[in-house]
């Protein structure tokens, strides 16, 4: 599906809202992000121990996994395994049947996206609401999430006014924010209150103590965690951290680079269910952590790496391209330069091998990224991975080389470089002939649709260093 | 807490989950063991010194684009090192540093072209580019190109003889302070390329040329770090989107009102000097070393 990434593209250039609608929320994000890290030296030195703490973690694995599993056992905490999201979809189905659960309270959780669970439980008779604000607006409207953190930045006012008066009952069209989000919240509220399950995402779990960490800025997270009787949790096996400790640095970046807040409004730590002293809290808690291809990514010395990302869309937020097409052009979960490396990587490059060439490769993610994945050397990868052939693939769907005519062109272009007589040949020819090659001419036709045509030179700087009399050794 | 989990539905579950735990899948990868303490790999912008001595030589790499589009724009470099007494060496064998084709995944093509180059530059003189971009692809990327080839060591040698030109011209030859302005007042505004800026670390060495020639004046482009929307085959990937980049570069351009736009990189130039030439704006887009030498001669 993210074949079609250049149509998506066309028509998200076409879209003045869309477009106006993203390049402020970006740059008011940027703005807000860059007071947070105003002093360089901090910020380098505290990506440099974010990064190294995930590196550490993935370094360990298998072993903090099993770690984790125990912890949180001991915690009363049920472990679920999931290799595919079919799986975690039966996972979650299964429990939620086994507690006769019909409705679904669910807090933000882009693992939740990935499996597609709204679809899944609804085919089976389970409705499941999206209490966070953002999550809920795009339920209502029908659409995925078009940025990890903020899912709705795609709309603006209006659109949300006429969403909620066309959805929700008595309610008057009005743009005022505290009006829709009031109006929201009693909508909310009365769906926490006769939920009989509760769905999360985890931001990290903490092998050292078996406990959940849940991030978020509206309370829901915490309402959907601990209201509800059932607690069900999904999040990717990636999301491991050796201890406590760790979680303080993190628990830096992550706001700060996502959002611009020092802190979110709440931190959630879930250490098992209800105690029998308490009043409060799920009196059972269960943690699906699901694969989908992240074990064939981790096993990849260098693509490793992706599996570092703490979704916190920095990436996003500073790619000029995603500024430009907005989140569903990506058509995965993941947009942004994170979706450019992880969605091919999870999907195959057979079905979104478009992704990794979306992209100027201007480093712009690379530079505040919090932990430091090196994203543009993945996207250079996953194109080599997609370009040279391969029995034994490193990349699901990969190893297939590229079209004869690419490939071709490249043959071709090494041979004019790599020979220094075939170079001069070569661009003497050019710079007698070049200027006659019509503008409509392949490749040359889009670069004419918004620039001049370029002028080769009459002589080459090869050239004009003899004439000048420059040394050549 | 196991007590509260009386219905069988939940055994079936802990059956299942202890079957899933046999399986292990997660085990089931080779790497997993093998590269259990390895650290993440981390990419920052390069760390650049000056030569251990004051070089009396330097080599200089054209690059292709300058070669076929913008001679005058790489006479322009060699001439200003020439100017400070260096003798500049312009090897007639090199071509091309590679990074079209590396980019674009064909790392064997690359290889072989980067190979000649390693060829075309064998004495030990420091190799000075007219472009971040080329040079963030040597300095940067050469080294990984050749891991495990029979010309690593010497593409890693290669690698760190690699300066960036306006670099060059501030840290090696104290540039900045020797400059005598003899143009008339001018406006400018200048373009930092995202591989200078974010792969070779030079993001204030231009600025500071530039500050220091006493009737320009230089007008900050609020979106001066933003891509400029060329990325090599992505203008040929995705042309709509490469379109709408550079659409709003040269509008950003234009608010500073600027006659010119100058960059230390030709690829950026032939794309933002395109667009503008195309839409008909007088803003001339002109790379640094031929600006800064018209400012030296004072035409």
């Amino acid at each position: 599906m993210a074949a079609d990434f250049a149509h998506r593209a066309h028509d998200a250039l076409n879209n003045p809202q869309l477009r106006r609608n993203f390049r402020r929320a970006m740059d008011g994000l940027m703005a807000k992000r860059a007071v947070q890290f105003a002093d360089q030296g901090d910020w380098t030195k505290l990506r440099a121990r974010g990064a190294a703490i995930k590196a550490r973690a993935l370094a360990r694995l298998p072993d903090l996994l099993e770690e984790f599993e125990r912890k949180a056992t001991a915690n009363g905490i049920h472990v679920h395994w999931a290799e595919t999201t079919a799986d975690a979809n039966r996972i979650v189905l299964e429990i939620l049947t086994a507690h006769d659960a019909k409705r679904v309270i669910k807090g933000k959780s882009m693992v939740s996206e990935e499996m597609h669970l709204n679809a899944h439980l609804h085919a089976h008779g389970i409705a499941a609401v999206e209490s966070d604000l953002g999550e809920y607006i795009i339920q209502l409207a029908g659409e995925a999430p078009s940025h990890i953190v903020m899912p709705c930045i795609h709309k603006d006012k209006g659109e949300i006014a006429q969403l909620f008066t066309d959805n929700i009952k008595d309610q008057p069209y009005t743009e005022d924010v505290d009006a829709l989000t009031a109006a929201a919240r009693t909508v909310l509220r009365q769906q926490f209150a006769a939920a009989d399950a509760g769905l999360s995402g985890a931001n990290f779990l903490v092998a050292e103590t078996g406990s959940l960490v849940l991030i978020e800025n509206e309370g829901n997270g915490r309402l959907s965690t601990t209201l509800p009787p059932l607690h069900i949790a999904v999040t990717g096996i990636e999301k491991l951290v050796e201890k406590l400790d760790d979680v303080a640095p993190l628990l830096a970046l992550l706001p700060r680079s996502a959002t611009g807040q020092p802190i979110t409004t709440y931190v959630n730590m879930i250490t098992g269910s209800r105690k029998t002293e308490e009043l409060d809290g799920p009196r059972q808690v269960h943690l699906v952590l699901l694969d989908n291809g992240r074990s064939r990514v981790y096993a990849d010395a260098q693509l490793r790496d992706t599996l570092r990302c703490i979704r916190c869309g920095a990436c996003m937020n500073h790619c000029p391209v995603y500024a430009r097409v907005g989140g569903h052009t990506y058509g995965s979960v993941y947009p942004g330069p994170i979706g450019k490396i992880l969605t091919p990587q999870l999907a195959g490059l057979d079905c979104a091998g478009d992704l990794p060439h979306a992209s100027t490769l201007c480093n712009a993610c690379v530079e505040v990224c919090p932990v430091q994945i090196p994203i543009a050397d993945i996207l250079v990868r996953l194109r080599t991975e997609a370009a040279e052939p391969s029995a034994s693939p490193a990349v699901k769907g990969g190893g297939g080389g590229g079209s004869v005519v690419e490939n071709t062109v490249w043959r071709g272009w090494t041979a004019m470089h790599a020979n220094p007589a075939a170079y001069a040949l070569a661009t003497r020819a050019l710079a007698l002939l070049g200027n006659f090659i019509p503008a409509a001419a392949p490749l040359l036709k889009q670069w004419t649709t918004m620039r001049s045509k370029p002028k080769f030179a009459g002589k080459s700087l090869h050239q004009l260093a003899r004439d000048k009399g420059f040394d050549h050794e | 807490m196991y007590a509260i989990h009386t219905d069988g539905v939940y055994w079936l579950y802990l059956l299942f989950s202890i079957g899933m735990n046999s399986a292990k899948w997660y085990y089931q990868i080779g790497a997993a063991q093998t590269a259990r303490h390895r650290l993440g790999n981390v990419r920052m912008p390069a760390t650049v010194t000056p030569p251990a001595a004051m070089p009396n030589i330097v080599y200089y790499f054209g690059t292709c684009l300058i070669d076929l589009f913008f001679p005058q724009a790489g006479l322009a470099g060699m001439e200003l090192l020439k100017r400070e007494g260096l003798r500049v060496v312009f090897p007639q064998g090199q071509s091309c540093c590679g990074q079209p084709a590396y980019n674009s995944g064909h790392r064997n093509q690359a290889r072989e072209v980067a190979r000649a180059q390693l060829d075309a530059f064998p004495q030990d003189w420091p190799i000075v580019v007219p472009s971040g971009s080329c040079a963030g692809m040597m300095r940067v990327h050469y080294p990984d190109l050749f891991k495990g080839d029979r010309d690593h060591d010497r593409a890693v040698a290669f690698a760190n003889r690699v300066y960036e030109l306006s670099w060059f011209l501030v840290h090696v030859l104290g540039f900045e302070q020797k400059l005598v302005d003899k143009g008339e007042k001018v406006t400018v505004t200048w373009h930092g390329s995202c591989h200078s800026m974010r792969e070779m670390g030079v993001v204030d060495e231009p600025k500071r040329l530039l500050a220091g020639l006493a009737n320009v004046t230089v007008v900050e482009n609020p979106r001066e770090k933003e891509c400029c929307g060329f990325g090599g085959t992505f203008a040929v990937r995705q042309p709509e989107i490469s379109a709408a980049m550079v659409a709003d570069k040269i509008a950003a351009i234009g608010e500073t009102g600027a006659s010119r736009v100058v960059s230390g990189d030709c690829g950026c130039l032939m794309n933002i000097g395109g667009a503008l030439d195309k839409a008909g704006k007088t803003t001339q887009a002109q790379h640094l070393a031929e600006f800064l030498l018209e400012r030296c001669h004072g035409r």
